[in-house]
């Protein structure tokens, strides 16, 4: 057992915290938010050329990372500083899925993704999905010329700067069958894909995209038709072990501000932390953030166990990050009454960022019940 | 990063298992186990086990004939002892009194309260609390007063767990009014067969008298029984909370309750499915057993933090408020789990050689036995209040 970081990781942090403490500036944030882009070119230059993309991929696959605690260690970083990069869905989301079921043709992107050239985003849900992984209402029909595709996939984050998409459609079965799901990477100008963008609550922006007889290749299947979701929840629960780490981060940062305010406010001649319900409310914000930090440890560590632990970790972590970061997210804006409403102060950004976790990957309700029927399984001791 | 135990730890449990399975009476864990009430006798046994095998106490150096173990063993001992239901070990002697006398004591007070505290020669108990003294405690009223080569020690301590097993008292009195409150504590230990020592049971909402109120009347105490020098008992005392808390998650505990919690669950039934396949019940149970899963890691982070030579500070608060409302909340679900056989109390039936007749199934009676006893989890040791105000100034520094 050690809870340690191994030195390179260590090195990785250190030189990434002050990367993102000096980079990401209020003025940076703002212009992101404003771009079309929905993110800022410079700041993912920066990332790209510290080898932060490179850290979300395994050596095989041409990076020097790629495990639960590397995805863990950036993300908790990025989230630190309430940064919203398409880190999630190039690095760890359509990145991954291509590095486990592309073809070398298609592995070859990986090179650009990880040099921070290109950028591909990952179309998976649906106005019906909600957070089921399995529900898929796209078709994709094999004819001559290929398959052809369509569908309506529902925020569809970071696609206004996705140069590929990842994008899931049903080659067989019913609606909600796990078989039955392929992948498709396809170019993000191809004809019969539209985008329809907008900016999101958490920073960034995303897209409807409607999918009208688009006709990809054939060779642009990621893997075998009809066999994608074994590989689609792996990288899910890559994907959500990154974002509670990033919630955590979120956690983190707003913990530092509420402390901060709490020790320099002045109500009845006195900081406000001088108050008694505060202290114990303040104590029970620091307390939650340890529980979530324990959870996103528990996942990161897990990610690799047989898909059965790994869904219970999954459900587990996501549950807690979910109740801590509403815990925080509330309580921190309570604590600093007002001010605390207000969009100026820096606060607001990460706490609607920290909010929007929960709409990501399956809020707590999904969560619990899926965690539950992972108990169900596990065997009542004698 | 590595959750996995080393193979010498894993080696460890295992030795620890063995022992544990080879030298426990069954008798005696099913009692636990059962929970029906424990006497003198049960709790002498379970010393002698541990102290023929060397491991009566696990936080002292062995020096003193302790067991040398680092923070992960202690840990890992104790998640075997819950396991296997093994009667709590009493802590007031070896993980209270025992660090205090190897930190502070004469050569004299070791030399001959150690020993006896590991042979269980002496059973101590902790007279710290007061009718006035709670979370407060620095305004103990118990006063001695020097008299030639003696205290005379007049007062009331409250609270007193299992004082009625006890021959010796360590007590928090007032040895001066002078200064700050806690500038007049003297640290004193007290022989319970002087004349003047009175112990009364204080029966609790459980019905049981697990605590006592013990009474000093003209009371006189050896001056070679004052601990360290006299009005700096507080520091002593400061000292012992801090090892009071170890295991103050208690992992274990919770993580036998859980296993308990379940085994009921799906014994009972509801709608004529099993209670633990009823959905709104599952998602209670979901929930805490999430909340366990967190804490065992927070508590082996913590745990790792004191192995590699930090000392236990406001962390061991985080875990004490996380432990205690997480066992609270198995306490209420297997209440709520037994369904109406938590009503009948039955006192009779919580004595092993009871021939009252059975009332429901044997696991309810305790169910809520534990429920109403647990309670003690959030106030002792340093209420939860107490804790959060530790945190808030200790790490959050407000």
């Amino acid at each position: 057992m050690n809870f340690e970081l191994t030195e390179e990781r260590q090195m990785l942090q250190d030189g990434l915290r002050r990367f993102l403490r000096e980079t990401v500036t209020s003025d940076l944030l703002s212009e992101a938010t404003e771009s079309s882009e929905g993110h800022s070119q410079t700041l993912w230059n920066g990332l790209a050329e510290m080898g932060v993309i490179g850290a979300l991929f395994s050596e095989r696959d041409g990076g020097f990372g790629g495990a639960g605690f590397d995805l863990a260690l950036v993300f908790e970083e990025m989230g630190r500083v309430g940064a919203f990069e398409p880190l999630l869905e190039t690095g760890v989301l359509a990145g991954r899925l291509i590095a486990e079921l592309g073809s070398d043709e298609q592995k070859a992107l990986i090179e650009d993704v990880i040099a921070g050239s290109i950028k591909i985003g990952f179309a998976h849900g649906e106005p019906r999905s909600r957070y089921d992984l399995e529900r898929v209402e796209a078709t994709a029909e094999a004819g001559p010329q290929g398959y052809v595709l369509n569908g309506h996939k529902a925020v569809v984050r970071a696609a206004p700067s996705a140069d590929y998409f990842v994008i899931s459609a049903r080659t067989a079965g019913n609606v909600a069958d796990e078989d039955g799901i392929s992948l498709f990477l396809v170019p993000a100008g191809a004809e019969g894909l539209t985008l329809r963008s907008y900016p999101l609550n958490c920073g960034g922006r995303a897209s409807e995209m409607l999918l009208e007889n688009l006709t990809v290749a054939h060779d642009s299947v990621l893997g075998e038709p009809g066999a994608a979701f074994t590989a689609l929840e792996r990288a899910v629960a890559y994907a959500t072990a990154a974002i509670s780490a990033e919630a955590l981060g979120l956690m983190e940062t707003i913990r530092e501000l509420t402390t901060d305010y709490l020790k320099t406010r002045q109500q009845f001649g006195r900081p406000i932390g001088k108050f008694q319900a505060l202290q114990h409310r303040m104590a029970d914000v620091l307390i939650i953030i340890e529980q979530a930090r324990s959870a996103v440890i528990n996942l990161a560590g897990h990610l690799e166990s047989p898909p059965a632990l790994r869904a219970r970790h999954v459900s587990a972590t996501k549950y807690m990050i979910g109740c801590a970061a509403r815990q925080v997210v509330e309580e921190s804006i309570q604590m600093h009454g007002g001010i605390g409403m207000t969009q100026e102060y820096a606060l607001a950004h990460l706490a609607k960022r920290l909010t929007m976790v929960d709409h990501k990957f399956g809020d707590t309700d999904y969560h619990l019940e899926r965690f539950c029927k992972t108990q169900l399984v596990s065997a009542v001791p004698a | 990063m590595d959750l996995n135990y080393t193979d010498e730890q894993n080696a460890f449990r295992a030795e620890v298992r063995g022992y544990l399975e080879e030298a426990l009476p069954k008798r005696l864990s099913q009692k636990v186990a059962g929970g029906k009430r424990l006497n003198k006798a049960d709790y002498d046994l379970w010393h002698d086990i541990l102290y023929t095998r060397g491991w009566r106490a696990p936080n002292w150096p062995k020096e003193y004939g302790g067991t040398g173990w680092d923070a992960v063993q202690r840990h890992i001992f104790d998640e075997e002892t819950a396991r296997i239901h093994a009667p709590r070990a009493v802590p007031f002697g070896i993980n209270m009194l025992g660090p205090v006398l190897q930190e502070f004591g004469t050569q004299a007070q070791k030399d001959y309260y150690l020993p006896r505290m590991l042979k269980g020669e002496d059973w101590w108990c902790q007279g710290y609390s007061e009718p006035g003294a709670g979370s407060d405690l620095a305004s103990v009223r118990t006063t001695a007063v020097r008299d030639g080569d003696h205290y005379v020690v007049n007062g009331q301590k409250t609270w007193t767990t299992l004082g009625q097993h006890a021959d010796k008292i360590f007590c928090l009195v007032r040895t001066s009014k002078e200064g700050k409150p806690q500038e007049g504590i003297s640290f004193l230990l007290v022989d319970m067969e002087t004349p003047g020592v009175e112990v009364r049971p204080i029966v609790l909402l459980d019905g049981e008298a697990e605590v006592n109120e013990v009474w000093f009347s003209d009371v006189k105490v050896p001056v070679e029984n004052l601990v360290g020098e006299e009005n700096k008992g507080w520091t002593y005392a400061k000292y012992l909370l801090t090892h009071e808390r170890t295991n103050v998650a208690g992992v274990g505990f919770a993580t036998e309750g859980y296993n308990s919690l379940k085994r009921i669950a799906s014994r009972e039934y509801s709608g004529g499915r099993p209670l633990i396949e009823n959905p709104y019940f599952a998602a209670k149970m979901a929930r805490v057993e999430i909340d366990l899963m967190t804490l065992q890691t927070t508590n082996l982070r913590m745990i790792a933090k004191t192995a590699s030579g930090q000392a236990p500070g406001a962390e061991s608060s985080m875990l004490k408020i996380l432990g205690s409302v997480i066992r609270q909340e198995i306490n209420v679900l297997t209440r709520e789990a037994a369904g109406p056989y938590a009503l009948p109390f039955v006192s009779e039936l919580l004595d092993e050689d009871s021939n009252a007749e059975p009332v429901g199934p044997d696991y309810a009676m305790p169910a809520t036995q534990s429920y109403f006893n647990n309670r003690k989890l959030s106030i002792y040791g340093g209420s939860n209040e107490v804790q959060r105000g530790i945190i808030s100034k200790a790490i959050l520094e407000l």
